[in-house]
């Protein structure tokens, strides 16, 4: 449409909103990419995890700032996560094992990933079962110490090793974190489950999407899966370790 | 503009659809041996890092090294494990440089945490 034909009296303003919205569909659908190596399912993902990262930053920065601001005695947390093991009680043990955990499951969802593009399915499938269970045994390990520190009589608004807020920061963090840790559980034991019945390579179509799949859905649940290790190594350091 | 209902044509890579098998093997597939390494280095630097704890480093020292062993884990993690080391500038940059904003927020809680503590230690100290 050009610019003269605008102008005539003859087009309603209705056409005119038309061709406009038109145009909207047509700019915005236009075969045009940024991400020209990352298909949309891998670039989509990657957004996500970046709006996921600003969910956890302000998490953390929440906490350096309650914690830098109370007058209170910061509880001392590598004797608050201490165990008794034999007799002796041994500093941020359960931490310690928890991390190995989660990164011994980001190295078996590695090698899921480069399986299933070898097309090696059943491999790739148990590989990301190995995951799964090292999720979940990391979400017990969770819940045991949430246990342990709800019958010390931790609680979002008090405890008694020091200020007040040390429970309300561990329990947002670690129970987000936990929760994505328990999501991604859910989706490995989903996609495990097609990889080992072959769904990727006869074109079944999911259940959910009712599109068919490829083998590159490993490698974007692996993103997901290494950036909840990610995470944790920050709140590792930050919580845990400062 | 041309109206298609093909679906494999919004943003999956055709290429890969079209020529079966054999070409959608080169996805983002790299020796094992580089994972073990990654996931050999990944357990010293946790390790040490705890070890910080264990032997109770204190002072700048302390923080000085958390950082440093989180942010060495951090790097490994995204760069091989997610594969951002093989991706093209235009997703890293895209990626990378947003988060970088939080460094600006913590600045500023920062500066806010210190000014309410010392309002409270004025106030009610």
């Amino acid at each position: 449409m050009t610019a003269e034909h605008m102008t005539t009296e003859h087009v309603t303003t209705e056409q005119t909103l038309r061709s406009r919205m038109l145009g909207v569909v047509a700019d915005w659908s236009s075969d045009q990419r940024s991400f020209k190596s990352a298909s949309w399912g891998k670039a989509m993902m990657w957004i996500f995890l970046v709006s996921d990262t600003f969910v956890f930053s302000c998490f953390l920065i929440s906490y350096m700032t309650v914690r830098m601001s109370t007058t209170v005695e910061w509880p001392h947390p590598s004797e608050i996560f201490a165990l008794d093991i034999g007799g002796k009680k041994i500093p941020l043990i359960l931490i310690a094992i928890m991390t190995f955990d989660l990164i011994t499951s980001s190295g078996t969802m590695a090698m899921a990933v480069n399986f299933a593009y070898a097309r090696q399915r059943k491999k790739a499938a148990i590989l990301m079962l190995v995951t799964a269970f090292f999720g979940a045994a990391f979400v017990g390990m969770q819940a045991f110490e949430w246990s342990k520190l709800i019958h010390e009589g931790v609680r979002p608004w008090g405890n008694p090793f020091g200020a007040a807020q040390f429970g309300s920061s561990f329990f947002m963090i670690t129970g987000f974190h936990g929760f994505h840790v328990s999501v991604g559980v859910i989706f490995l034991l989903i996609i495990a489950r097609s990889v080992w019945r072959g769904d990727y390579d006869v074109g079944r179509r999911g259940f959910f999407t009712s599109r068919k799949g490829r083998y590159e859905i490993v490698e974007i649940m692996g993103l997901y899966w290494h950036f909840v290790d990610l995470v944790w190594v920050f709140i590792f350091a930050f919580f845990y370790l400062w | 503009m041309t109206a298609t209902t093909d679906d494999t044509t919004h943003g999956h890579v055709p290429v890969a659809q079209a020529a079966q098998p054999a070409a959608q093997v080169h996805g983002q597939q790299h020796p094992i041996k580089l994972y073990l390494l990654v996931w050999a280095l990944l357990f010293v630097l946790s390790a040490c890092s705890y070890l910080v704890d264990y032997f109770d480093v204190q002072g700048y020292l302390r923080w000085f090294l958390i950082v440093v062993f989180m942010l060495l884990k951090a790097g490994l993690i995204v760069a091989v494990f997610m594969h951002m080391a093989w991706e093209r500038l235009a997703l890293v940059v895209a990626i990378l440089l947003p988060p970088m904003a939080v460094l600006v927020l913590m600045a500023m809680m920062a500066w806010e945490g210190e000014y309410t503590k010392y309002l409270r230690v004025f106030f009610f100290g």
